[in-house]
């Protein structure tokens, strides 16, 4: 079935969305111009995944002699945040971070001229 | 072409309000899903900010010259604080939204907003009764001032008991114990044990005096004529020499919170207070549950060896362990439940282990930790949910909650 999600004039690059659907609420994500969706449920304990921080990627700075030299972001890396224990998913695939075996269900997302739809 | 008519509901998520109510309806759906309000829940280890209400406890300082030192310290935000603070990033660089958030919840009415907003995450999750304890009062076991921590114990006690546990009762507390003063630990016993909603007292870990020094026997003899018992609850100390070896926070947290409470247990049992005090009930809260696995095997072994160590000892260490009681958060949950089966099966988890939220810190649980677990039957789930708390803190069992419903979309 399709969910109605936004105009996407009205729904702009790093914005967000939640869809009531019949499977459960739906996390919709415009980034960097596409769009991604997934289950607004953490795979941890429930929570609501879809509604926390965009955060990029951290990741430590290693030097050519194996020497630590700090932390950085990884700006090409997104991922969004569970608010209830910070458990983080990478924006594009729905992965979990912290346990890569983990994937929250994904959602199609289709255009159909200024609408934008979430099948579910 | 047209535009079709939305029919289903969407809505935009917001970075400029918060109810815990809403942040917890997921909560509320599993409380529904798995029929919470047929049974009582309590949650032995929850949270509020006391600093959010430093001026109203301040007002409660006995001592005129502290009073005012620290009334005009807490005028002065972001300078230096009488009271300190910890080192620490628990938010996680700003990722548990509702740390930040919370600020912007709305609530109405006479109680106090700690009342509110603790009963909106309890009814949120289906938990009847909530022990409720401060968040950074719990790192004054390391304040260099003595008498600072006393009259800070006394002024948050006296608030906490006249301002929330006299006006709620479903809100319960062990209260902070001065315990770098033996004297004030005892008076404090004396002076609050009957208070209402004063379900015990309690420690906090992080700190340096060894709880075997005869200092401490008259108050422990006095808890056990009263019937009420002690608690340790766990935290960190980054300032303490060997953590400070740890760079990141989950290097600290995973260790300091086990730390502390694994040098009190091991005093607490190789000295024979379990001997001297049979009667005494004692809680560990919030070190998770690997360490006591760990420790009671670790002892044992040694005690077979060591029995001149502990002559007071007429069991192994570990039989007195599992006497004691756990408090559940955070509970480990390795990948292969044999292994926490095993755990709960060390401590005698049926009678033992009281279920915690240590709602709203970062690392909170929910009641389906336990809920859910493949190995427990519905009579052992409802044991570590409620059944073993009430025993513990002389509680009716029969549920009080009311769970909001969920129907809608939020």
């Amino acid at each position: 079935m399709d969910y109605f999600v936004a105009k996407k004039s009205e729904f702009k690059s790093g914005d967000r969305r939640i869809v009531q659907s019949a499977r459960g609420e739906i996390g919709v994500f415009h980034h960097e111009g596409a769009f991604f969706a997934y289950a607004n449920t953490c795979l941890h304990s429930g929570g609501l995944a879809c509604e926390g921080l965009l955060m990029p990627k951290v990741v430590d700075i290693i030097a050519e002699d194996r020497t630590y030299q700090g932390q950085e972001f990884d700006e090409t890396e997104t991922h969004f945040v569970c608010p209830w224990h910070g458990w983080e998913y990478d924006i594009k695939t729905g992965q979990s971070i912290g346990d890569r075996r983990q994937f929250l269900r994904k959602y199609e997302v289709v255009e159909r001229g200024d609408d934008v739809f979430v099948i579910a | 072409m047209n535009a079709p008519t939305p029919v289903n509901n969407v809505r935009e998520v917001r970075f400029d309000e918060f109810s815990s109510s809403d942040s917890l309806i997921k909560a509320t759906e599993q409380a529904h899903k798995r029929n919470y309000k047929d049974f009582l829940i309590v949650d032995v280890d929850s949270h509020h900010y006391e600093s959010e209400s430093y001026g109203e406890i301040f007002k409660y300082i006995e001592n005129p010259v502290i009073r005012r030192q620290a009334l005009e310290s807490a005028s002065r935000g972001g300078r230096s604080s009488m009271l300190g603070g910890s080192v620490g990033y628990q938010d996680i660089g700003g990722r548990i939204t509702r740390h930040w958030l919370r600020k912007h919840e709305k609530t109405e009415g006479p109680e106090h907003r700690d009342v509110t907003t603790t009963l909106r995450w309890m009814n949120a999750m289906g938990v009847d009764y909530a022990c409720l304890f401060p968040t950074p009062m719990l790192f004054l076991g390391t304040h260099p001032q003595v008498e600072i921590e006393v009259a800070m114990a006394r002024a948050y006690n006296r608030w906490l008991c006249d301002t929330i546990l006299e006006h709620e009762p479903r809100i319960i507390s062990m209260l902070y114990l001065p315990f770098n003063d033996p004297d004030a630990t005892y008076q404090m016993v004396k002076d609050f044990g009957h208070r209402k909603g004063v379900k015990g007292f309690m420690v906090t870990a992080p700190r340096y005096k060894p709880v075997h020094d005869n200092a401490y026997m008259k108050t422990y003899r006095l808890l056990e004529e009263m019937g009420l018992p002690i608690s340790f609850h766990a935290a960190y100390n980054w300032n303490d020499q060997s953590l400070q070896l740890t760079n990141r926070f989950i290097g600290v947290h995973a260790l300091g919170f086990m730390w502390f409470n694994m040098v009190h247990m091991t005093n607490w049992v190789v000295n024979g207070l379990p001997e001297r005090f049979p009667k005494l009930k004692v809680m560990w809260i919030e070190s998770g549950l690997t360490w006591a696995y760990s420790l009671m095997q670790r002892l044992d072994h040694s005690y077979k060896m060591r029995t001149s160590d502990c002559p007071s000892l007429k069991r192994k260490p570990s039989e007195y362990m599992r006497e004691m009681y756990f408090s559940s958060q955070p509970m480990e949950m390795p990948d292969d439940p044999s292994i926490l089966e095993a755990t709960f099966k060390m401590i005698n988890a049926e009678t033992q282990l009281v279920w915690s939220s240590d709602y709203p810190h970062w690392d909170f649980d929910l009641p389906g930790v336990i809920y859910d677990l493949p190995f427990l039957n519905e009579q052992s789930k409802r044991n570590i949910l409620g059944g073993n708390a009430a025993r513990l803190f002389n509680l009716d069992p029969k549920p009080v909650k009311t769970i909001p419903p969920v129907g809608g979309f939020k």
